[in-house]
């Protein structure tokens, strides 16, 4: 990552629902205002199933 | 953001509680509410014999793992719809917690009852794969609880699930369906067991962040054939609605099931059903869907299920 984001700027730049989505960051879930770091493995977990 | 109850880092934020929480605090907070809705609606006692319907996802493991963590330990029940990769996948997955909870695991075989998988059976009878499949597992699941002595069947229904359900529900009108949701629908005869959702007031989110919080390994990919369900298109414009209010879906089911309980008392529709003349069991026509399937595909008219593992109890 070229510079600091948070786990909200994440989801806004991706245009995620916070609702329907969980981010890990190197195995852990964390919260919208985690700051993430430049080497960090970073997961996006959709929540929402349908049918 | 700080955990409220032990003040360290947070896992998770939940603004329709108003409180952000750890890992081990959100797990404890989880099932706390999960027990105390399975109290206060009495969904499970402490006679019954419960079958956790599982599908490999993260709402029917994680149900499946906290009945046995709150002490209501149950045998699953799981269906294989003949997709492929998916169906191979979530097996595995309902296998790997039936060995974690040393607990048995009935399964059902379409391929093997009808020699066709889901979508060629939706194909072959003109109905849509995702409404096949609700028919199919209802009657399955039933079958299979009161043919092996189970007198409760749980489902991992989640607070999103049932609003989207109700949403489309009331913006379709849809009368015959609007006041027959709820928390827990009561046995009927021998013929109906007693269905309960114990995470009928938990958000998707949470249970998804208890699956993965504890462990759980589940079917992250959706169905196939849920690309473009209606359900997707009402849980989308709730969530919506829940960002910018939270709480909106807590409010909108919990005031759903006190005008249920106020104006609809459930004695609707009882009394004597008519029965599905090669079955016995509650039928609309004088032959069920379920027989009428079996019947155009040649099957037996008895049920097969495969067991994998056997509970230590």
């Amino acid at each position: 990552m070229e510079k600091r984001l948070t786990v909200e700027g994440l989801l806004d730049m991706f245009r995620l629902s916070r609702e329907a989505h969980l981010v890990m960051a190197n195995g852990a879930l964390v919260t919208e205002d985690h700051t993430l770091e430049r080497d960090d493995r970073v997961r996006i977990i959709r929540v929402i199933s349908g049918g | 953001m700080k955990c409220r109850v032990c003040g360290r880092q947070a896992n998770i934020r939940l603004p329709q509680y108003n409180r952000a929480l750890c890992a081990d605090d959100f797990i404890a907070f989880f099932e706390k509410r999960v027990a105390t809705t399975i109290r206060k609606y009495r969904l499970i006692g402490e006679q019954d014999k419960t079958l956790v319907a599982v599908s490999g996802g993260k709402d029917s493991l994680s149900l499946w793992n906290l009945l046995a963590r709150l002490g209501f330990p149950a045998d699953g029940i799981y269906i294989d719809l003949g997709i492929q990769e998916y169906s191979r996948v979530s097996f595995e997955k309902t296998k790997a917690m039936a060995d974690r909870l040393q607990r048995t695991l009935y399964s059902f075989s379409l391929s093997s009852a009808f020699t066709k998988g889901i979508k060629e059976l939706s194909r072959i009878m003109k109905r849509p794969p995702c409404s096949l499949c609700g028919m199919i597992k209802r009657y399955v699941m039933n079958r299979a609880c009161t043919e092996h002595g189970y007198t409760v069947l749980a489902t991992g229904h989640n607070l999103d699930d049932e609003a989207s359900a109700l949403l489309g529900n009331l913006l379709h009108w849809k009368e015959e369906y609007l006041w027959k949701k709820g928390v827990a629908l009561d046995a009927e005869g021998t013929y109906l067991a007693k269905k309960v959702k114990p995470l009928f007031l938990c958000s998707e989110k949470e249970a998804a962040a208890y699956a993965v919080m504890s462990g759980i390994d589940y079917v992250y990919e959706e169905c196939p054939y849920s690309a473009g369900a209606k359900t997707l298109l009402y849980k989308g414009l709730l969530n919506r609605a829940e960002e910018a209010s939270p709480a909106t879906k807590l409010m909108f089911m919990k005031g759903y099931l006190r005008r249920t309980r106020q104006t609809h008392s459930g004695t609707e529709g009882k009394g004597p059903k008519p029965v599905c003349r090669l079955c016995g069991y509650p039928s609309y026509g004088e032959q069920c869907n379920f027989c009428r399937l079996m019947e155009r595909f040649g099957a037996s008219g008895t049920l097969s299920f495969h067991v994998y593992a056997q509970s230590l109890s």
